[in-house]
């Protein structure tokens, strides 16, 4: 069942890892999904990791080869920014800066036609100041996915101060029609996920810093006692402890919550290399990499 | 290793029933004391271990502290338990500059022999749980009270969204808001940061539970 006013989808920055995730779940809906990258070779990356993932489903049994060769046929991967021209709706999964995504919204503003709906994927940045360098404010509107895109249903929806109801209307309806469980929030830093986790792993870090116990007992503390499937510190191994520094610096100049500061453990961390698991050693060691997905 | 419990009223970690209440030594012949409630230390350098019970208080209030160089065969430890929820596995067990690492080790085997799950960490308050998880509380109280979110969508993001099996206002709601008042206070008394100080929701179930028992 898809949502009357949207037919054909668009994703920006499709070749990354939450695009790829999010087209998958929009092409799985049965919407033609526009997949727009700028990099060619990220696009390829993410044609093969898609293939991939519905060929597991298929092994799994979730799909059949009809529909996995149907679903894949409706991923339209392309570097022409210009394609995007076709789409009743556009989701962007761009680098997460308000500048990057401002001038992207902009450039798509002349591009798409005047019903499209702009949509957000920004974990941390304000929807309304995203939306504020387009002439269509009242058609912007946060969605934010969790990773990985295709095998979370939970989207958060943001509207921005000029956020139409019947755009919330129609992003949500449209989240529903893929099978995903929308929750409104406002627009606050980190809307509700990223609000609750990042101050939580800083105070993780502190906890290290302040020598309360080692990382391995902290994780494990949590996952006892709290039933947790990961401890905070694997969650900021495996996210990247640079990413944490980001996170930290989107949400502290916004809110001043010390809790939202970037510990100065994790910023020696970040400067002597550490980075988590794709560096190989952060809060942990790593030997080798673990993808999602399938 | 034999070990007697003592109890100075109702334990927290233990309560009635519990099977590792089963099996005590008589106290003069334990080597591992296990001090629950409120408990009434004594050093006692002749016994291998003594185990006390800790609340919202540091080992330290027990045991006193000496400018970084305390320690002795005292270990401090809670299992961790939300409201009346039954307790966890975990147990957190606190120890000091100076503690024994024998009364350490035994005190990690009395307990993982009860097929808990035992973390060491230094005597800060609130240990590791609550010194993580009572700030976060209170941030969801807040957003709660700001209009974020609904209590509903914030607890089911949580569940949905990071995999928590409760989220955190039904978490907090149920292990007591009056008692999440009294620890974050207890907190606060020690860090004295914000992210301690009790949330308007905490505060306001504390004054009914105190109005309630004719304390104001």
């Amino acid at each position: 069942m898809t949502a009357p006013a949207i037919r054909t989808v668009g994703v920006c920055g499709a070749g990354g890892t939450m695009g790829a995730g999010i087209a998958i779940t929009a092409a799985r809906a049965g919407y033609r999904t526009i997949c727009f990258d700028a990099s060619a070779a990220g696009l390829e990356r993410a044609a093969r990791d898609t293939a991939g993932f519905f060929d597991n489903s298929v092994k799994r049994g979730k799909l059949t080869q009809e529909e996995r060769d149907a679903t894949l046929a409706l991923l339209e991967p392309t570097a022409d920014k210009a394609a995007l021209a076709q789409c009743d709706l556009v989701l962007e999964a761009v680098y997460e800066n308000l500048e990057v995504k401002q001038a992207l919204f902009r450039e798509l503003d002349g591009i798409c036609p005047e019903h499209t709906i702009f949509a957000s994927n920004t974990s941390t940045l304000s929807i309304t100041e995203i939306a504020s360098h387009c002439t269509r404010q009242d058609r912007v509107i946060g969605l934010h996915y969790c990773l990985p895109a295709q095998l979370m249903k939970l989207i958060e929806v943001s509207p921005g101060v000029n956020t139409s109801e019947a755009t919330i209307a129609t992003a949500w309806a449209w989240t529903e029609a893929c099978g995903q469980r929308p929750v409104r929030t406002q627009d606050k830093p980190g809307f509700i996920l990223n609000a609750l986790l990042v101050p939580f792993n800083n105070d993780a870090i502190r906890a290290v810093e302040a020598g309360v116990a080692d990382a391995a007992a902290i994780d494990a503390a949590i996952k006892k006692a709290l039933g947790y499937k990961m401890g905070p510190l694997e969650l900021v191994d495996l996210v990247g402890l640079d990413t944490q520094v980001r996170l930290c610096e989107a949400f502290y100049p916004v809110t001043l919550d010390p809790r939202a500061a970037a510990p100065p453990l994790l910023r020696r961390m970040v400067a002597a290399g550490h980075l988590g698991r794709k560096s190989g050693q952060g809060f942990y060691r790593y030997d080798g990499g673990r993808m999602f997905g399938g | 290793m034999r070990h007697a419990i003592i109890a100075f009223g109702e334990s927290r970690s233990f309560p009635a029933g519990d099977d590792f209440l089963e099996g005590s030594y008589d106290e003069a012949a334990a080597d591992v004391l296990v001090l629950l409630g409120q408990p009434r230390y004594h050093p006692d350098p002749a016994r291998v271990a003594i185990l006390i019970e800790l609340g919202t208080e540091c080992l330290g209030v027990h045991t006193g502290e000496a400018s970084g160089q305390e320690g002795s065969n005292a270990i401090g430890f809670a299992r961790y338990r939300n409201g009346d929820d039954p307790p966890s596995p975990l147990v957190e067990l606190v120890r000091q500059p100076n503690t024994d690492p024998v009364a350490l080790k035994t005190a990690r085997a009395l307990f993982e022999a009860a097929g808990l799950t035992v973390v060491e960490c230094n005597d800060q308050a609130g240990r590791i749980i609550d010194r993580l998880v009572r700030p976060k509380y209170n941030a969801a109280l807040r957003f709660l009270d700001e209009g974020l979110a609904t209590a509903a969508d914030m607890d089911l993001t949580c569940r949905m969204g990071l995999g928590y099996p409760d989220g955190p206002i039904e978490r907090v709601v149920r292990g007591g808001l009056a008692a999440h008042h009294d620890i974050t206070r207890a907190l606060f008394e020690t860090y004295g940061t914000a992210a301690y100080a009790p949330a308007r929701r905490a505060v306001v179930s504390a004054r009914r539970r105190d109005r309630n028992d004719g304390a104001q």
